[in-house]
């Protein structure tokens, strides 16, 4: 029973509602504390010296006059770090990422940084290091990128043979099944369409933040805005040398992170500078560091094949997808090629993810990685072939939406799946059935995710007074605490006010994976369900005792021990009295790695006016249908729903990294990199929809990160609608828009 | 460095500090006067996180120099709650869920503090122009722009009930 994964098909009393969260007062009052908002005793400030050049070999770096200056405390460069070269791949690369040796890869890669007694003496400290570059070419295009004679970003990269050249492509790797092109030899009508979308920042408004602090006997701390503490911990202590229970990890509260806070980047340059300067050290990114030197999503490049009857059945898919990864080596155009196809059922179908390397900083994760562009080419195509054949795209969608049972274009089988409810619930949505202005044009697209369940442990312990604490080890990136605490007072049967949920740093509980993958409530609320299942067996033993009866006679419901026969029950909090005297403190703990996270579902419907003066595109209307499986807190799935929403609206419409012929980042701040303001959205409707997970005892399906995987195709679909040109290439900014306007006028205006 | 002495006033006590002539009022309120409510999204004046009153004007404080507070009155979200009574944009903005990180939360309450004081009524797109200075990033703004009208509707009813007091006695 413990840690059974089964859906229970309970009835909630508390799941479900929308309770306050707890760390809420703390967020309203400016007392919650973020990664930047700690300080300790005797602390220096970090700072990092960043290359102007997007390649160039580092000849030499002089730091002699920087470490003269008064109140530096440290001086680092890679050569007072590990030197993986040759060794471990990944160890490498997320080293020499954090500070370059040798060489620099891309406009804003590490080459020193110092620690000094305040933030002007630092700064003064950066000017006076000498870096002797050797300027190389660059390539910073992914369609660029893969032509012979291009720049290479990296020598030691082959794509598969070893003796082969080197290359810029790192990987490819091919997913799908039955035969594609016998698939197109059966097709009445085939689409054929590229597609390009450029690179977006994850844009969390809290930059990476750290206090960093290890002593020469080797212990040390460290206090960070992050996803996932153990991770970071991990990763520092592996990159250092140190051992990893040596060094403690503290996730601040975060301001942000979908994705990007999940890949250490100045983390162990702030242990080093601690560690040589034997002092705490805080080093806090600006806005244009976490835009040159973190890690953004990747620039994609994507063809698309499509074939149907003309009774409108998919016969036929393919896709070819090139994913920029920066200047080290990913997984993203994989991810994208295993995403590509998700939402359809279909009898032939391929996809290839190439993983291309560029003079751009390393890519990570940005919220359902690598999917919003696949689902960008794809469905915009489907949508053109609906047009083709003739028929409704909900229509079309539906008649070749993936079902139970239907086997995935990645491989597994799927079990109960939202993508056909979602669609019939778009298609009884009185948003489909609005009158659209002059100028406005509506598009629907649907996205999949696949979620992430993983390593994941908690504490619960009962107080003597009869109160609840429960730790987990998830981070709360908007509202988890909230969930969480719903779902322990829902198993244990007492009042939601009773439990109070804490992040536990990584000395106080077992490892726990990111918050990431949309993992949060779907990992932890098992592991707290699982953790209150082990507290209440001991709750029963402890009352069986104080009956004198056999513990198989005591069962627990609402709150309470009840004995089998006509005694009288105990509640919590009288168990939790009398503990001491029992046999002391009571608590549960739970250990799992969590499988099952039920894949999940999306679809959008937009409407948007398109200016065909400006080429400038306004949404005015959005909704979102989604499966949550079970919405633990309505509030915050909702939430979840908007959010990624208005994040693909901004990479949709505006967004995007801009890199001169210099191969230097134009515009790194949030000026020039504009994401979404409050005026230039409209309210964004949500609607929850609820198939259970069968592998979660709840039904939770994770809910983070579908929401941002339909909206670039939604939009364009819509802008398509209303403007009456295709726009294939991410963000339709208004320049592209116009562009693409004049030309449709000038090819349909007669000739002669 | 050679610091100027500054006399002010932060959330009604009056304070007095040293800067540097460089420092900006957010470093001075975050580093030298412990207040770590106010965040730097960016500190060039694009996100709104650094938002304060100054003598009642809604500033960026990254883009105020602290020397340049020298007997100004600065309002913060530090002093938003009347002692342990929340403000009713804090109570409304926890309500309606309106912050999912929470770093951009402080920015809007103040910015949303001075839009209710000058426009005790106002729309959707009132609220919405009112706030474009302010990036979120989590929430789309939908539960904020809920939030504030929901607590401008507070606001009128509690100076309605105010009033009333006044004229009955
Ligand atoms: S920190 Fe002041 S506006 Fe962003
Ligand atoms: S709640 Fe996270 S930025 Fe607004």
């Amino acid at each position: 029973m413990a840690n059974d994964s089964k859906f229970t098909n309970q009835k909630f009393k508390l799941v479900g509602t929308r309770v306050m969260r707890p760390d809420g007062v703390d967020k309203v009052t400016g007392r919650a504390r973020y990664g930047a908002d700690a300080s300790a005793p005797g602390q220096l400030v970090g700072a990092i010296l960043r290359s102007p050049h997007a390649h160039a070999t580092i000849r030499k770096i002089d730091t002699q006059k920087a470490e003269k200056l008064k109140g530096v405390k440290a001086v680092i460069t890679s050569a007072d770090l590990p030197d993986f070269t040759g060794g471990e791949g990944e160890l490498y690369n997320v080293l020499e990422n954090c500070m370059a040796r040798g060489r620099a890869l891309y406009d804003g890669h590490a080459v020193a940084a110092v620690a000094a007694v305040d933030a002007e003496t630092a700064r003064r400290a950066l000017k006076l290091i000498k870096v002797d570059y050797k300027v190389l070419p660059h390539v910073t295009d992914v369609d660029l990128a893969i032509k012979p004679g291009a720049p290479v970003v990296q020598p030691g990269v082959k794509t598969k043979d070893k003796k082969a050249a080197p290359t810029n492509v790192a990987n490819v790797t091919t997913y799908g099944h039955g035969d594609v092109e016998a698939g197109f030899g059966k097709a009445d009508v085939i689409i054929e369409k590229s597609y390009k979308t450029e690179q977006v920042h994850q844009g969390y408004i809290e930059p990476h933040a750290c206090l960093a602090s290890v002593g020469p006997d080797g212990h040390g701390e460290l206090w960070v805005t992050t996803q996932g503490p153990f991770a970071y911990r991990n990763w520092c202590a592996t990159l250092l040398g140190m051992e990893m229970s040596q060094l403690k990890v503290t996730s601040s509260e975060i301001g942000g992170g979908f994705g990007g806070k999940t890949h250490v980047w100045i983390e162990p340059i702030a242990l080093a500078l601690s560690r040589k300067a034997n002092r705490p050290v805080k080093l806090v990114m600006s806005r244009e560091e976490v835009f040159r030197a973190s890690g953004p999503t990747s620039p994609t490049s994507i063809d698309v094949r499509l074939g149907a009857t003309r009774d409108g059945r998919i016969v036929a898919a393919d896709a070819a997808m090139r994913y920029g990864n920066g200047a080290f080596p990913g997984i993203w155009g994989e991810v994208g090629a295993m995403a590509a196809w998700a939402c359809y059922d279909i009898e032939n179908v391929r996809s290839v993810g190439y993983e291309v390397l560029l003079n751009r900083p390393k890519v990570a994760a940005y919220r359902a990685p690598s999917a919003p562009m696949a689902a960008f080419a794809v469905e915009s195509t489907v949508t053109l072939m609906a047009e083709a054949l003739g028929m409704d795209p909900v229509e079309f969608r539906l008649k070749n939406a993936a079902r139970e049972g239907t086997r995935a274009s990645y491989g597994p089988t799927y079990g109960p799946i939202g993508i056909v409810p979602t669609l019939e619930a778009v298609k009884k949505h009185p948003h489909m059935r609005a009158r659209l202005g002059k100028n406005q044009g509506r598009g629907v697209a649907c996205g999949f995710w696949f979620n992430f369940g993983g390593q994941t442990c908690a504490d619960l312990i009962i107080d003597v007074d009869g109160t609840v604490g429960l730790s987990v080890g998830t981070v709360d990136v908007g509202g988890a605490r909230a969930s969480l605490s719903l779902i322990a007072a829902e198993e244990l049967g007492i009042p939601y006010e009773e439990v109070r949920c804490n992040i536990a740093d990584t000395a106080s509980l077992g490892h726990n994976d990111m918050t990431d993958g949309s993992r949060g409530t779907f990992s932890s609320g098992m592991a707290t369900i699982f953790a209150a299942r082990d507290a209440i067996e001991q709750l029963r033993v402890r009352a069986a005792k104080a009956w004198g009866i056999d513990v198989k006679n005591v069962s627990w419901k609402d709150g309470k021990a009840i004995a089998k026969g006509k005694r009288k029950s105990l509640t919590l909090k009288e168990i939790a009295e009398a503990s001491p005297n029992t046999g002391g403190p009571i608590s549960g703990h739970s250990q799992v790695v969590a499988d099952g996270a039920g894949v999940s579902f999306a679809s959008h419907i937009c409407d948007v006016e398109v200016d065909p003066e400006t080429g400038g595109t306004k949404v005015v209307r959005y909704t979102v249908v989604q499966d949550a499986g079970k919405a633990v807190h309505p509030d915050y799935v909702e939430g979840q729903f908007q959010g990624g929403a208005a994040q693909g609206i901004g990479w949709a419409l505006n967004e995007e990294y801009v890199y001169g012929k210099d191969g230097r980042l134009q515009n790194p701040g949030f000026l020039d990199y504009r994401i979404p303001v409050c005026s230039d959205l409209p309210f964004i409707d949500t609607q929850i929809l609820e198939i259970p997970n069968p592998n979660h005892p709840y039904g939770i399906r994770g809910v983070g990160e579908t929401s941002i995987v339909p909206p670039l195709a939604a939009i364009a679909n819509a802008v398509s609608d209303a403007a009456g040109v295709r726009m294939t290439h991410v963000p339709m900014s208004p320049p592209r828009v116009l562009a693409a306007i004049k030309a449709s006028r000038a090819e349909k205006a007669p000739t002669g | 460095m050679k610091g100027i002495a500054v006399s002010t006033t932060v959330n009604g006590d009056a304070v007095e500090f040293v800067c540097d002539a460089r420092e900006t009022l957010l470093d001075v309120l975050r580093n030298h006067l412990g207040l770590t409510g106010a965040k730097e999204g960016c500190g060039t004046g694009d996100c709104g996180a650094c938002s304060v009153l100054l003598d009642g004007q809604l500033v960026c404080s990254c883009l105020v120099l602290g020397a340049e507070v020298e007997g100004r009155e600065i309002e913060t979200v530090e002093g938003m709650a009347d002692g342990d009574r929340l403000h009713p944009l804090q109570k409304r903005f926890l309500e309606h869920a309106a912050l999912q990180c929470g770093v951009c939360t402080p920015g809007f309450l103040v910015a949303a503090k001075a839009l209710l004081e000058r426009n005790s009524n106002p729309s959707e797109s009132e609220i919405r122009y009112a706030l474009a200075g302010n990036l979120c990033r989590c929430t789309g703004y939908d539960k904020i722009v809920h939030a504030v009208h929901a607590a401008a509707g507070d606001l009128r009813r509690q100076q309605k009930a105010r009033k009333k007091r006044k004229a009955a006695g």
